[in-house]
């Protein structure tokens, strides 16, 4: 019983990570500390960054990829996966968070993005990348780039889930419209979405989208998760909503709770009791324009 | 033959698709009354930390363990693997098990995601090679008298069965190979 070699990097080891942590909530954490209550919540992974996004929106300024001794630290106090953001485009922030072992890499709009036409090419990496997005177009774009896990961006650090919805529902509903299309029609399809033809025709064909959807963007309660599971993520990224709340450890743990038992509206309901306060929330309307996160990348 | 899937996280969808094609019905456990409803059930991948902690949440070891012991067939793989087995070495630890599995298991002993891998195994009973997914994998490091080995790579065991017990270190539900499916349903048939 001698086996051959091993093969490293493939498509189906990158989009293989993200097939199991679906049905889990994925944490936002800043230090180990963070990580460690995260992962004692029962999420299946952390996302190591310098700030939230709420306390970027607060603070301003250039935002990068982590501390690379913060994220070792990270890496080092948990035996979950450790994510990690880099700029759209930095792609040597990209090179450097795969050096510094980390399991999947988010090329997210809510650092600065360091290139305002082309986002990474991620097929030249052995680790595997998550990217945002708002519509379908743009899920697909990001997959032909290489990315091996989608997450609709709603709008990071406001604890409003309405942006996530948004998106969420901009994504399914654009994959239900392809599989009514005859075959003929799809060329112009993967025009009007600017998309590759070959993944436009895999979604038409499946009625699915063809790697793992996750949701992220303003979730903040249980009850947000379990909406955004009903919408058909995947998935949850909870980001400021856990860390900028009154009770993060409870908080945590009902937003995984909740996240399993989606379906199932006594559980949420019970896990929901004596959370403490949420953290605050921001009307989008009340945002200007070019502060919007989810407008960058393209 | 009703086959449930644990379905508190991981690739659930995955193994129901492998089990339906293996001719059984699959369906999602996530509380004890539906589990009491199944005659086999399968642990998916996932982090086993976290099904872990669900299972204790939920109230649902104890269940578990007790199906085990009166015979319920039970296939894990990856994080299920680690979830039955009796001991976990190493510094990364899963606390919350049903140990019915006399295996000794390492958490992410093949590598952090980079080191994730594909390779084809021999498999005892199988005439052709098995292509075989290891994402984050846990390595067996040694296993008891009543276990047998099915599958070795570079030398450890990465397939194992023990009675009513099947376990592998990899995740046969992501490719369209039906043979560890099969295998699994016709030993939950016979149990």
């Amino acid at each position: 019983m001698s086996d051959t070699q091993r093969e490293t990097g493939s498509a189906r080891v990158k989009r293989g990570l993200a097939e199991m942590l679906k049905g889990g909530v994925i944490m936002d954490v800043t230090n180990a500390d963070q990580a460690k209550i995260a992962e004692d919540a029962g999420a299946v992974a952390v996302m190591a960054l310098e700030r939230v996004p709420a306390d970027i929106r607060a603070e301003g300024g250039v935002v990068r990829m982590a501390d690379p001794e913060k994220i070792a630290g990270i890496v080092d106090c948990v035996s979950i996966p450790v994510m990690a953001k880099c700029r759209i485009g930095h792609f040597v922030e990209a090179q450097v968070l795969q050096s510094l072992g980390v399991d999947y890499i988010d090329e997210s709009e809510v650092l600065t993005p360091a290139d305002e036409a082309n986002h990474v090419n991620k097929w030249d990496f052995t680790v595997p990348f998550v990217c945002g997005a708002t519509n379908l177009g743009e899920a697909l774009r990001r997959l032909g780039e290489g990315a091996a896990m989608i997450r609709s961006k709603g709008e990071a650090g406001t604890g409003n889930v309405v942006e996530a919805v948004r998106h969420m529902r901009s994504i399914t509903s654009e994959i239900k419209r392809l599989a009514t299309l005859g075959g003929e029609e799809l060329m112009a399809a993967a025009k009007e979405l600017r998309a590759p033809y070959e993944l436009v025709r895999e979604c038409a064909e499946t009625g699915r989208f063809p790697v793992v959807l996750f949701t992220a963007g303003g979730i903040a309660t249980p009850a947000d998760a379990a909406l955004m599971m009903q919408l058909g993520a995947d998935g949850v990224f909870v980001g400021s909503g856990i860390f900028k709340s009154g009770d993060p450890v409870a908080r945590a743990r009902a937003i995984v709770d909740a996240t399993t038992h989606y379906e199932d509206a006594d559980m949420i309901a019970k896990v929901s009791h004596g959370l403490g306060e949420a953290m605050v929330g921001i009307n989008i309307s009340d945002i200007p324009e070019g502060e919007r996160l989810a407008t960058r990348g393209w | 033959m009703k086959v449930g899937v644990l379905a508190l996280q991981g690739d659930v969808r995955e193994h129901a698709r492998s089990l339906e094609a293996a001719g059984a019905t699959a369906v999602q456990v996530k509380r004890d009354d539906q589990l009491a409803g199944v005659d086999a059930l399968v642990i998916p991948g996932g982090e086993s930390t976290t099904i872990g902690k669900l299972l204790d949440r939920f109230d649902l070891l104890g269940p578990l363990r007790e199906r085990i012991d009166s015979g319920m067939a039970v296939y894990g793989t990856c994080a299920g693997l680690i979830l039955l087995a009796r001991e976990v070495v190493g510094r990364e630890d899963a606390p919350f098990r049903i140990p019915a599995l006399d295996v000794s298991v390492r958490r992410n002993a093949y590598g952090r995601q980079v080191d994730s891998f594909e390779t084809d195994l021999r498999v005892k009973g199988f005439d052709e090679p098995l292509h075989a997914v290891f994402i984050r994998a846990p390595s067996i490091e040694a296993v008891g008298e009543d276990v047998e080995v099915l599958a070795e790579h570079e030398g450890a065991p990465v397939f194992v069965r023990q009675g009513n017990l099947l376990a592998s270190s990899f995740h046969p539900e992501m490719t369209d190979d039906g043979r560890v499916h099969r295998l699994f349903v016709e030993m939950a048939e016979k149990s």
